[in-house]
């Protein structure tokens, strides 16, 4: 860190050094920034997030104290009402239930993501070239659908007429599923949008595990099998501690991407039957724009929004962590770190 | 290492029933979308497109204002990516090259952004919209998914620019460069995979967003591809074969970029996103 202190500060904005003054000292240190060059780079970025996401979030967080309405909305009036919306949400049992819900929808949907997605990355480095590209593709085509036209699709899987699945499992058997409406009740409608979910989610951990696990060394292998290890055992002792700290930052990108899951839960059915599938957001928005309650829908997302906020310190301290550790390894060889990302 | 005959082909035949579920339902699309109208709505799904027919296509080109969403959509996509690429050029620069009081603060700052819950934050953009009487423009659209896309653009660039070994860059500046034209001589040609991979993700975001078009522009003129695909087959009443023509019309490209792209697409993310 030392070397930056002989570095000539840049001048300017684009630090126009003269030709031939450059010639910077050689060595390991990173560090060139000095001044306000690093600011002024910055700026047009903090700029734009300040202004287009900071403000939102502090409206957001105004018109939730705001008796705002269909009325006042077409009236421009600005009508405070204190914590009312939060006293009138809080005390609500529908809101107790959507956030319960909205809890029971995230957990089971990134357990079976995380499990499933676990099981074919270990799949994926198990299986020869061919069978592997093969697999890759598939999944790579699951992951890239865009969750809009997934949603189309999954509505014309399981249509009440003509629909695949319902042909399927009356052919299988159950021939009372011959036209059986999965968008009529909650539980399978939740079924249908899990199902959407966990199909474009679990590739992302698949082909990243499977990334994580070709990082091992095979003598890592070799060691534990020399030890008497079995499958199991060498999967406990050399594999899963390499995988550990990729599947926690998973787990919870996966929780805090599902908990706001918004266009397949509102686009399969709109919340229905009876808003019997509404999670957070959907709930959110369906108050505060269908319903034109929009201070009290401004509630609902700020609450949603503090949820989330505690799920993300969780995760960026795991992240941070790793990149601390990553700092003290690199600082001075940058080349392990180069050769970590290839 | 000898493994049994069924310890080699269970892997195989799992990978294979594994292929087939997760492809199926992308095959669907594009079979429903050539087959005549009489194979889809037939008691036994057909299986294969034997008579293929571009009529549903047609249905769907034909559709009222689909070549404006279309235009809609990449306007709105490529200059939110173009945007945010410029803009987080310099911000992952300063991030990746120079040590100054505040990075990490700035570096966390836009990890919180890229978790930033847009899809709970609608009602308030609409309020700020609407005051600023910008409802059905491109415009706000444009500038909120440029700023959707930034957080991890400037996050996943910072790993591509700290990647580019800083021998190359003093080197330059040895032979005469200045900073600036080192920067646009040495560091930006070696960029450029990484600025592709990264704008593939800009791209998808952008080209995906629904949550906000919703509740911002609801001019049929207006809208992009997404909000017309969710209401499509509501408004063709059940016509799925043009449904899944729309579909597919609407995937193909996010499809194609993201096969090719994949192997760059997975390095950026766990080098960028997961990794410092």
């Amino acid at each position: 860190m030392s070397v930056q202190t002989r570095e000539a500060p840049p001048r300017g904005k684009v630090s126009v050094r003269p030709a031939g003054s450059g010639g910077s000292a050689p060595g390991g240190g990173r560090g060139t920034g000095k001044g306000t060059l690093p600011y002024l780079l910055l700026l047009p970025a903090l700029g734009l997030t300040a202004v287009l996401l900071g403000w939102p979030l502090v409206t957001n967080g105004m018109l939730s104290f705001q008796n705002l309405n269909m009325t006042q909305l077409i009236q421009h009036v600005t009508e405070w009402n204190g914590f009312a919306n939060y006293t009138d949400t809080l005390t609500s049992d529908t809101f107790w239930r959507v956030t319960l819900r909205s809890v029971i929808f995230t957990v089971v949907n990134v357990v079976v993501i995380i499990v499933v997605g676990t099981l074919i990355g270990l799949l994926l480095a198990r299986l020869g070239p061919k069978m592997r590209l093969l697999l890759s593709v598939g999944l790579v085509l699951a992951w890239a659908m865009p969750p809009i036209a997934g949603t189309t699709v999954y509505q014309w899987l399981f249509a009440q007429r003509f629909g695949v699945v319902n042909w399927v499992l009356a052919k299988i058997g159950f021939t009372s599923m011959a036209d059986y409406n999965w968008t009529g009740s909650q539980l399978s409608t939740f079924f249908v949008v899990s199902l959407l979910i966990v199909w474009t989610s679990v590739p992302f951990v698949a082909i990243n595990l499977y990334a994580a696990t070709t990082t091992i060394s095979r003598e890592l292998y070799e060691a534990a099998a020399l030890d008497g290890a079995g499958a199991w055992q060498s999967f406990k002792s050399v594999t899963f501690p390499f995988l550990k700290p990729f599947l926690m930052v998973a787990t919870f990108l996966e929780v805090i991407w599902i908990f706001k899951a918004f266009p397949q839960v509102f686009a399969i059915n709109e919340g229905g039957p009876d808003r019997l599938t509404e999670t957070l957001p959907v709930y959110a928005f369906v108050e505060g724009v269908g319903n034109q309650h929009y201070g009290a829908g401004a509630a609902i997302s700020v609450l949603t929004i503090l949820i989330l906020l505690a799920l993300m310190s969780y995760y960026l301290r795991l992240v941070l962590r790793q990149e601390a550790e990553d700092d003290e390894a690199g600082e001075s060889t940058t080349d392990r770190k180069k050769g970590e990302r290839a | 290492m000898q493994r049994s005959l069924l310890g080699r082909i269970w892997p195989n035949a799992t990978a294979v029933v594994l292929f087939i579920g997760f492809v199926f339902p992308v095959y669907w699309m594009f079979n429903t979308a050539f087959k005549p109208n009489g194979d889809i709505i037939s008691e036994d799904p057909v299986w294969f497109p034997d008579s293929p027919t571009l009529e549903h296509f047609s249905t769907a080109v034909h559709a009222e204002n689909f070549w404006t969403l279309v235009r809609n959509s990449v306007t709105v996509t490529v200059l939110a990516v173009g945007l945010s690429l410029l803009v987080a050029l310099f911000a992952s620069f300063a991030l990746a090259r120079m040590r100054f009081k505040g990075r990490k603060g700035i570096v966390l700052t836009f990890m919180l952004a890229q978790m930033a819950p847009w899809e709970v934050m609608v009602i308030a953009i609409y309020m700020i919209v609407r005051d600023a009487d910008m409802l059905n423009s491109l415009v706000p659209l444009t500038l909120f998914y440029t700023v959707m896309v930034l957080p991890l653009t400037i996050i996943t660039l910072r790993g591509y620019v700290a990647a580019v070994p800083k021998d190359l860059e003093e080197s330059a500046m040895v032979d005469g460069c200045t900073r600036f034209q080192a920067f646009r001589r040495v560091i930006f040609p070696l960029l450029a995979p990484g600025l592709m991979a990264t704008s593939l993700f800009g791209f998808i975001t952008a080209w995906n967003e629904f949550p906000m078009v919703l509740i911002l522009n609801k001019d049929a003129e207006a809208q992009t591809l997404p909000l017309w695909l969710s209401k499509f087959q509501t408004a063709f009443g059940d016509d799925w074969g043009a449904t899944m023509a729309a579909a597919s019309l609407f995937a193909v490209p996010i499809l194609l970029l993201f096969l090719y792209l994949q192997r760059k697409a997975v390095a950026g993310l766990t080098s960028g996103a997961v990794k410092g």
